[in-house]
C-alpha cells in the first residue's frame, strides 16, 4: 500500500512503540503535523521552546531507557535542540530528533528557514541522515531507533525534507536492522574476564567506581550482586547514581569534584579499580597525574573509545556492562575462596572506608540558623519522598546537593546533566519523566539561574496537566559561579548577582501552577509536605542561605585526597567587601 | 610517529565530513587525505596520514571504528606495506635549464607531462622521499607550482 512520507512517519513511530512525541510545529513540518493530529496513538506534546522539547524527550528518555523523540520544523527550529543533542550525546541519551527541512529541490539555496541541519549536528549526534528518498524514510526511521538505542546510546537526527513528507512510497517497516558498520561487541571477552576476576581476588583494597553506562545498560541488579559477592565498596558518578543503593553499606556515595571524602580518599588509596561503565571524566579524576596513583584498573565498557582515553587499563574489557558483569560474577562463583573468607579478607579495608566516612561525613549546620540551608530542603524531599520518587535536577550547586543528600535506591531515578553540564536540562527532563511515568512522583530540584532557562514550559506543565514538583532553591545567585568567586576570584561577584525579580510565586500563578513561598527553615517542611500532597504541578521557592557553598570540593587540576572541605578562612574578609549595602554580611555566614 | 590509517567506508554523501570533523574536533592532526571509490561501489576508501604518540594514534582508529559508516580501519604502519604519493611539478625550464630538466625526470623515472617554450609540468610517483628529492633537485629552476595528490598504501601481501 502506498503512504504519504508523513503517513510513513506516523506508523513507523507506531511500530517503535512510541507513545508521545515532544515538538513544535512549522513550514515543514506542517504536513507530518497534520497526519499526527488525525491519529490517537501517538501523543503530541506541543512545547513552548524547541530546547524544551529535546529535554523533554531527554527525560523520557533517561527515565525509560528508550528513546525519547522530538520533532521540530527546518532551520532556527533545528538550532535549538542542538543545545539537546549535545547533552545527549555526552549523557549517552537514547533519543531520535526529527528536524524538517527546505524541500529537496530547495536544498542548498539559501530558502527560507533553511539551515544545514546534518551538517551542524554531525559532531553532537550518534549519527544523522538526511531522507533524499521517501521510498527510504521507513527503513531511515527504523535505523535511527536502532541506533540510539543500542551499543553506547546517543541522539539520532533525521531530517526529513517538505517533499518527503508529502511524496508516496510503498510501506515497508523492516522487521530487523543489519548495518555492516555497526554491530556493539556484547559479551566481554573470556580471557580478559578471567585476568580480571584474578585481579579482583588478589585485591587488597579495591574500588568499585559506577558511572552511567551501569544505568544504560540496566545493571543495577549486577552491580550490587558483583559488590556483594566480592565486599568491594561502590562509588558511583554523578550519573550513575541510582545503579547501587546509596544506603548501602558497601555504598561510599559519590566521588569526585564533589564526591564524598570516603569515596575520594578510598580512590586515592585504592590498589584496584573496577570501572563500571564510566568514563573518567576531569570532574570525576580530579588532576591526572595523581589519580589513583596505585590502582591497577579493571575497565569495563561497551563503548572502546572510553577505554585508555583518559586513565590506562589494565584489562580492559569490552562489552555490555550488564553482560559481562554476569559473565564476571559467574566466573568468581566459581573460583575457589569461599564468601566467609572474601568477608575476612576486605575488612581491614572496610574498616578503613567507614573511619573515612566517620571522620568527614557530609554535614551542614541548620540547627540555629535563620536562614535556610539548601541541604536541609533537599534532605527533608529525600524523607518525605524516600525512594519513590523520581528525581530530576538542572546543573550548579542544587544539583551536587542532590547527588550528595538523595541516597536513591533505583536505577533511572535520578536524572541529570552530568556531562554538559546544560542549566535549563532539569525542568523540561521532568517534564519529560513525568509523562513517561504519570503516577511516580517526579521532582524538579532546581534554582532560580537554571530554571529561568526553560520557564516557559511551565505552559505544558500547566495544560497537560503533568504534576511535576518544583523545588526552586532560590539564593538569587549563579551559585557555583559564585562559590568559585568566592574561593578563587577572591569574592569579586562578576555577572552572578542575579537579583530578587521575579516573584517565583506569581509566576507559577500567571501559568495557573501553585505556587509556595518558604521564608525560612521553619516552614520548609510544611510547603513540601502540601507541595507534594497537591494534585498538579507545583513551584515552591526556597529562599534559601544565599552564601552556602558545597563541600567537600577538590578545586579544579588538585588530586583527590586535595579536598577543601569548608570555606577557608580568606572567604569571610572577602566576602565583606561584595556584599551590598544594608546586608548584614554575619547573619548569613556559615560558621 | 606518523601512522598511514585506511579507513573503508560506505559510499555515501557526509561521510568524508563525519571522518574529517572527528579529527578537527578532538584536535587530531591530518596530513594528507586521499578519497577514492573502491570496485565495489557501496565502498569508499579514505587513506589519512597522521601522526601523535601511540595513545593518540589508539583513540583515533577506535574514534574511527565507532562512526557508523565505517567499515574498517587498518593502520597500515603496523604492517609491511607499499606508499604512493603522485605529485605535479610545473617548472620553469628556460634554454639553459631544459637538459637538466630532462635528466632529473630520468633518474627519477618522471614523466614530462606538459612542454611549453618556458616550462615543463613533471609527473612523479613514489614514496614521499622521492617526491622530497625531486622537488630538492628542481627548485633552482624555478618551481611554479606543485600539486600533490596525498599519499595512498596497500599492504603488502605475505608471500
Amino acid at each position: 500500500m502506498k503512504l504519504t512520507g508523513s503517513e510513513i512517519f506516523v506508523e513507523s513511530l507506531k511500530r517503535e512503540g512510541v507513545k508521545t512525541i515532544f515538538g513544535i510545529p512549522g513550514g515543514v513540518v506542517l504536513k507530518l503535523f497534520d497526519v499526527l493530529h488525525q491519529q490517537k496513538d501517538v501523543e503530541v506534546i506541543l512545547t513552548r521552546h524547541e530546547q524544551g522539547a529535546i529535554h523533554m524527550a531527554e527525560g523520557y528518555g533517561k527515565a525509560t531507557g528508550k528513546a525519547g523523540v522530538a520533532l521540530v520544523t527546518s532551520g532556527p527550529g533545528m538550532t535549538n535542540i542542538v543545545t539537546g543533542l549535545q547533552d545527549a550525546m555526552m549523557d549517552s541519551v537514547p533519543l531520535v530528533a526529527f528536524t524538517g527541512q527546505v524541500p529537496t529541490s530547495l536544498i542548498g539555496n539559501d530558502a527560507f528557514q533553511e539551515a544545514d541541519n546534518i551538517g551542524i549536528s554531525r559532531p553532537c549526534t550518534k549519527h544523522n541522515v538526511l531522507v533524499k528518498d521517501v521510498a527510504d524514510l521507513a527503513a531511515t526511521i527504523k535505523e535511527a531507533f536502532y541506533i540510539a538505542n543500542t551499543g553506547r546510546p546517543g541522539p539520532v537526527l533525521v531530517d526529513i525534507p517538505k517533499d518527503v513528507s508529502t511524496e508516496s512510497a510503498e510501506f515497508h517497516y523492516p522487521d530487523k536492522v543489519d548495518l555492516r558498520g555497526y554491530r556493539p561487541t556484547v559479551s566481554g571477552n573470556r580471557y580478559q574476564i578471567k585476568q580480571a576476576a584474578g585481579e579482583i581476588l588478589k585485591a587488597k583494597r579495591p574500588v568499585i567506581y559506577v558511572g552511567g553506562g551501569a544505568i544504560f545498560s540496566g545493571a543495577a541488579n549486577e552491580v550490587r550482586e558483583f559488590a556483594e559477592l566480592t565486599q568491594i565498596p561502590v562509588t558511583m558518578t554523578v550519573m550513575g547514581l541510582g545503579a547501587f543503593p546509596g544506603t548501602h553499606a558497601l555504598c561510599m556515595g559519590m566521588l569526585g569534584m564533589h564526591g564524598t571524602y570516603c569515596a575520594n580518599m578510598a580512590m586515592h588509596e585504592a590498589d584496584l579499580l573496577i570501572a563500571v561503565g564510566a568514563r573518567f571524566d576531569d570532574r570525576v579524576t580530579g588532576k591526572l597525574s595523581e589519580f589513583s596513583p596505585r590502582a591497577r584498573v579493571i575497565h569495563i565498557d561497551i563503548d572502546p573509545t572510553s577505554i585508555k582515553k583518559n586513565v590506562h587499563a589494565h584489562i580492559p574489557i569490552v562489552g555490555d556492562v550488564k553482560t559481562v558483569l554476569r559473565e564476571l560474577v559467574g566466573v568468581l562463583s566459581s573460583m575457589d575462596g569461599n564468601p566467609a573468607s572474601v568477608k575476612a579478607q576486605r575488612r581491614p579495608w572496610q574498616k578503613q572506608v567507614n573511619d573515612w566516612a566517620g571522620a568527614h561525613p557530609l554535614s551542614y549546620q541548620q540547627e540555629g540558623k535563620k536562614e535556610t540551608k539548601p541541604q536541609y530542603v533537599i534532605e527533608k524531599a529525600y524523607e518525605l519522598t524516600k525512594h519513590k520518587a523520581i528525581v530530576v535536577t538542572d546543573v550548579g550547586q542544587h544539583q551536587m546537593w542532590a547527588a550528595q543528600y538523595f541516597r536513591g535506591a533505583q536505577q533511572r531515578t535520578f536524572l541529570t546533566s552530568g556531562g554538559l553540564g546544560t542549566m535549563g536540562f532539569g525542568f523540561p527532563a521532568a517534564i519529560g519523566a513525568q509523562k513517561a511515568y504519570p503516577n511516580k512522583t517526579v521532582l524538579c530540584i532546581t534554582s532560580e539561574g537554571s530554571f529561568q532557562m526553560n520557564l516557559q514550559e511551565l505552559a505544558v506543565a500547566a495544560i497537560y496537566k503533568l504534576p511535576v514538583k518544583i523545588i526552586l532553591l532560590n539564593n538569587q545567585f549563579h551559585g557555583m559561579v559564585r562559590q568559585w568567586q568566592d574561593l578563587f576570584y577572591e569574592g569579586r561577584y562578576a555577572s552572578s548577582d542575579l537579583g530578587t525579580t521575579p516573584d517565583f510565586v506569581k509566576l507559577a500563578e500567571a501559568y495557573g501552577i501553585l505556587g509556595l513561598q518558604s521564608d525560612g527553615p521553619a516552614d520548609v517542611e510544611a510547603v513540601l509536605k502540601e507541595g507534594f500532597k497537591h494534585k498538579g504541578p507545583v513551584l515552591m521557592n526556597f529562599a534559601i542561605d544565599r552564601f552556602e557553598n558545597c563541600y567537600p570540593m577538590i578545586p579544579a587540576g588538585g588530586a583527590h585526597h586535595e579536598m577543601v572541605l569548608e570555606d577557608p578562612p580568606h572567604m569571610k574578609t572577602a566576602r565583606k567587601g561584595s556584599r551590598k549595602k544594608g546586608e548584614d554580611a554575619d547573619a548569613v555566614l556559615p560558621a | 610517529m606518523e601512522h598511514i590509517i585506511s579507513v573503508l567506508v560506505e559510499n555515501k554523501a557526509g561521510v568524508l565530513a563525519r571522518v574529517a570533523g572527528l579529527f578537527s574536533a578532538r584536535n587530531y592532526n591530518i596530513e594528507s587525505l586521499s578519497v577514492a571509490p573502491t570496485p565495489d561501489s557501496t565502498i569508499s576508501m579514505i587513506t589519512i596520514v597522521t601522526s601523535g604518540e601511540e595513545l593518540i594514534i589508539e583513540q583515533i582508529m577506535k574514534q574511527l571504528n565507532k562512526v557508523i559508516e565505517v567499515l574498517k580501519v587498518v593502520d597500515l604502519t603496523e604492517e609491511d606495506h607499499i606508499d604512493r604519493e603522485t605529485a605535479l611539478i610545473k617548472i620553469g625550464a628556460k634554454q639553459s635549464h631544459r637538459d637538466e630538466a630532462i635528466r632529473i625526470a630520468q633518474i627519477f623515472r618522471a614523466n614530462i607531462v606538459d612542454s611549453t617554450p618556458q616550462t615543463y609540468t613533471l609527473e612523479v610517483s613514489g614514496d614521499s622521499g622521492k617526491i622530497h628529492a625531486v622537488i630538492n633537485l628542481l627548485k633552482p629552476m624555478g618551481i611554479k607550482e606543485i600539486v600533490r595528490t596525498g599519499r595512498i598504501a596497500i599492504a603488502r601481501e605475505s608471500a
